[in-house]
């Protein structure tokens, strides 16, 4: 059964870890009990969900027990799927450090999501449906996370991308809704495609041989491929996680994606399934490190444009979800920003991502909360919300102030951390994070003043939530507050000891990055409270003239899109190939069509009257000599008598020879 | 001492006599009659050869044909009553359900 087991340290792996693929498998069991028998259990089904996701936080939480004791190893375990000539395809587990850690993410978040939602879609028309779907999208996550070789990797890749079409477009009675669905399956298939040769490429470079990742990171590691070869498949790769995690120019998607139920923005487009695009890049690490600089000077100007101008797209939001799915890109384009600064940097960037999956599903969630009550989206229907959501106002804040990086929260750690790595040799790069820090804490100031301070402006009278959704907020708010020390220089990082690149990563604590940026951060919260302690008409960001027009219109790259790419396909090409279809291909099937009927009408009648005619005539002769052989037999024993006589002479006479 | 060919002489004359009777007639007492005629025909042919040759099995055959016989004209006649009992005929013309 087990076909290859490897063991990096010589501590032997615990039971957790041996068996990390039941963790895989616990919510597609969830989702199919969910989908067969939801509907007739108790409480609609949601109780499927929320124990499988339990037990897989359990068990998550023992596999990086066995990281917390013995550091980071790597424990691969195996089984043959199929082979094809050299080619043998795995089913398997690969468990280090960073795997065990976004184990735990994805259980610990999806767990809060799911008990949330029983809650917020309480009396849903597809309540049932909604938890199959957040189960099986958590089965894929977690396939990601563990799958130790490409193609399977691939395939929870891409069950990801459906289950995210398929919540976001979760109330598609509403057009608007079904084109977001459709905007993000197609945005981040666009990135899925470049992926998909990536890996083409780098199982060529094996020879056809393996996708195993481990394997293909000693062949690359050893130099056993052309250089040219890694750097396109580098390139490529990070195509799909420039889809996946939203980054310039694929970002277009994430924004709209928040029609879906706000439980799902926290998950998949929050947590989880946009920090798959970093994650892959984490995980192919080797590839990009042994890749010409060159690739990883792109992944940096990409993370550093995506992160500048999410967060001051951003500043003009008045959608309080669009708030937070940009602050999702900048935040994104922050641990891509880590990843492209080689060994150095992936440990900051996957503790951001860490951090930040906990505080920005905290703040969906509290979001969520907000629009429960107000039943909307919009901000300026907010406001003096502190009062009667007291529970949602303080994890609100929590989130806000993690996020913006005020200490000793959870960002300001893992941000500390990134900006550090990035004030070692990467100017351009540092100032870019460091305004981004400003104008995130601005952003995010703007968004908790509107939100929860002042009057009420909005429509009925707002009251908190029921503790189904109030008890994940309180928490994701705990581990907002806790979490951060994990990376904390002066109590020993031992984040850098689980998750890191080759060697073990000792997080140094910069005193000038962090003071600079604590204090740009302070400046920018007071400016934020200043500017939003009264209501102001019109809002003080959309008063800037045409930079205000600039963000408002989204650097105007949806319009580019909608002229420059959508219209001419949509009119030009698809009429063309509409006509090439009807004309061209369907003429050539038509044609076949046509040949075939004649032929067929030319057996049809070759069957009746050669093959039938042969049967028949068989049938017929056999008939007629029985028709004349019938008159012998008359049932006159007298005759038969004569015969038999005659008979016996005749024989008499032949055997004597008279 | 009867002479063999004589002897054989009469017993073909008396076979061909059965086989004319079993051939012609209508009625089904005369052919079976016509049968026993032929038996009979056998069995002096069976006696004769015996005496020729002297040896006792024909004679001992000639018994058994004898009283095969007697059973075989009691099968018959019982058969001729059960057709006369359903169809009022022993006319074996007229019994002819023996085909097709």
């Amino acid at each position: 059964m087990i076909a290859a087991e490897t063991a990096g340290a010589l501590a032997a792996p615990n039971w957790f870890v041996q068996n990390a693929w039941v963790v895989v498998l616990l919510p597609f069991v969830s989702a199919a009990l969910t989908l067969f028998l939801g509907k007739r259990t108790p409480g609609k089904g949601s109780v499927y969900g929320i124990l499988a996701v339990g037990a897989g936080l359990v068990m998550s939480l023992g596999a990086l027990l066995q990281f917390v004791q013995h550091g980071g190893a790597t424990y691969e375990r195996s089984v043959d799927w199929f082979r094809v000539g050299d080619f043998h395809l795995e089913a398997g587990q690969l468990v280090d450090g960073l795997t065990a850690v976004m184990m735990v993410v994805v259980t610990a978040v999806s767990l809060c999501v799911h008990v949330y939602s029983v809650g917020y879609m309480h009396g849903d028309r597809r309540y049932t449906w909604f938890y199959v779907a957040l189960s099986l999208f958590t089965g894929a996550m977690l396939n990601v996370v563990l799958a130790n070789n490409l193609f399977q990797l691939l395939v929870g890749w891409e069950i990801m991308g459906f289950c995210s079409y398929v919540l976001i477009g979760h109330w598609w009675e509403e057009h608007e809704n079904s084109s977001a669905a459709i905007k993000a399956f197609i945005t981040t298939r666009i990135g899925d495609v470049p992926f998909l040769f990536g890996i083409f490429a780098l199982v060529f470079a094996t020879g056809f041989a393996s996708s195993n990742i481990l394997e293909i990171g000693e062949l690359v590691a050893g130099g056993g491929a052309s250089k040219a070869l890694v750097a396109t498949a580098a390139l490529l790769t990070f195509g799909g996680a420039i889809g996946k995690s939203a980054q310039f120019p694929l970002h277009v998607w994430l924004p709209d994606a928040m029609a879906g139920p706000t439980p799902v923005s926290a998950l998949i487009h929050a947590a989880t399934m946009v920090a798959a695009g970093v994650y892959l890049v984490g995980r192919m690490f080797t590839v990009f490190v042994h890749a010409d600089p060159f690739v990883l000077q792109t992944v940096s100007i990409v993370a550093g444009i995506t992160a500048f101008g999410a967060a001051t797209m951003a500043l003009v939001q008045d959608d309080i979800k669009r708030v937070l799915a940009y602050s999702t890109i900048s935040q994104l384009a922050y641990m891509m920003a880590g990843l492209s600064l080689g060994p150095a940097g992936v440990t900051a960037g996957f503790f951001h991502l860490f951090t930040h999956a906990f505080f920005k599903a905290l703040l969906f969630l509290g979001a969520g909360s907000v629009i429960h009550a107000v039943h909307s989206n919009d901000m300026s229907e907010m406001g003096g919300l502190r009062r009667p959501m007291p529970v949602t106002f303080w994890t609100f804040l929590i989130g806000s102030l993690a996020l913006a990086g005020i200490p000793p929260l959870a960002g300001f750690w893992s941000k500390d951390e990134l900006l550090a790595g990035a004030g070692d040799g990467h100017p351009v790069l540092f100032a870019t994070l460091v305004v981004t820090a400003a104008l995130t804490a601005f952003y995010m100031t703007r968004a908790v003043m509107l939100t929860f301070f002042g009057d009420y402006r909005g429509h009925g009278h707002p009251h908190e939530s029921p503790v189904s959704m109030t008890g994940p907020l309180v928490a994701l708010a705990g581990a907002s507050l806790s979490v951060g020390f994990l990376g904390a220089p002066q109590l020993g990082a031992p984040f850098g000891r689980w998750v890191f690149f080759e060697h073990p990563h000792e997080a140094e604590f910069v005193p000038w990055v962090a003071a600079l940026s604590t204090g740009l951060v302070l400046l920018a919260v007071l400016a934020g409270v200043a500017l939003y302690r009264r209501v102001r008409e019109p809002d003080p960001v959309l008063r800037m003239g045409a930079v205000s027009t600039l963000l408002v219109r989204k650097y105007f790259l949806d319009d580019i899109y909608w002229r420059g790419l959508i219209r001419p396909i949509r009119d030009q090409l698809a009429a063309a190939v509409y006509w090439t279809n009807q004309r061209i291909l369907d003429g050539v099937v038509n044609a076949a069509a046509v040949v075939t009927r004649a032929a067929a009408r030319a057996v049809h009648v070759f069957d009746q009257r050669v093959v039938d005619g042969a049967v028949n005539g068989a049938a017929n002769t056999a008939g007629f000599t029985g028709g004349l052989l019938r008159y012998i037999q008359s049932g006159n024993v007298q005759r038969y008598a004569a015969v038999l006589f005659t008979g016996v002479i005749v024989l008499a006479v032949i055997f004597t020879r008279i | 001492m009867i002479r063999l060919p004589l002897v054989l002489s009469f017993s073909a004359f008396l076979f061909a006599t059965g086989v004319y009777g079993v051939l012609a007639r209508r009625n089904a007492i005369l052919v079976l009659m016509s049968i026993e005629l032929m038996l009979g025909a056998v069995s002096v042919n069976l006696v004769a050869f015996s005496q020729a040759l002297g040896q006792i099995t024909g004679q001992v055959f000639a018994l058994f044909v004898i009283a095969v016989a007697a059973a075989e004209a009691g099968i018959g006649l019982a058969i001729v009553i059960l057709i006369y009992r359903n169809r009022e005929t022993i006319n074996v013309d007229e019994v002819n359900l023996l085909k097709w």
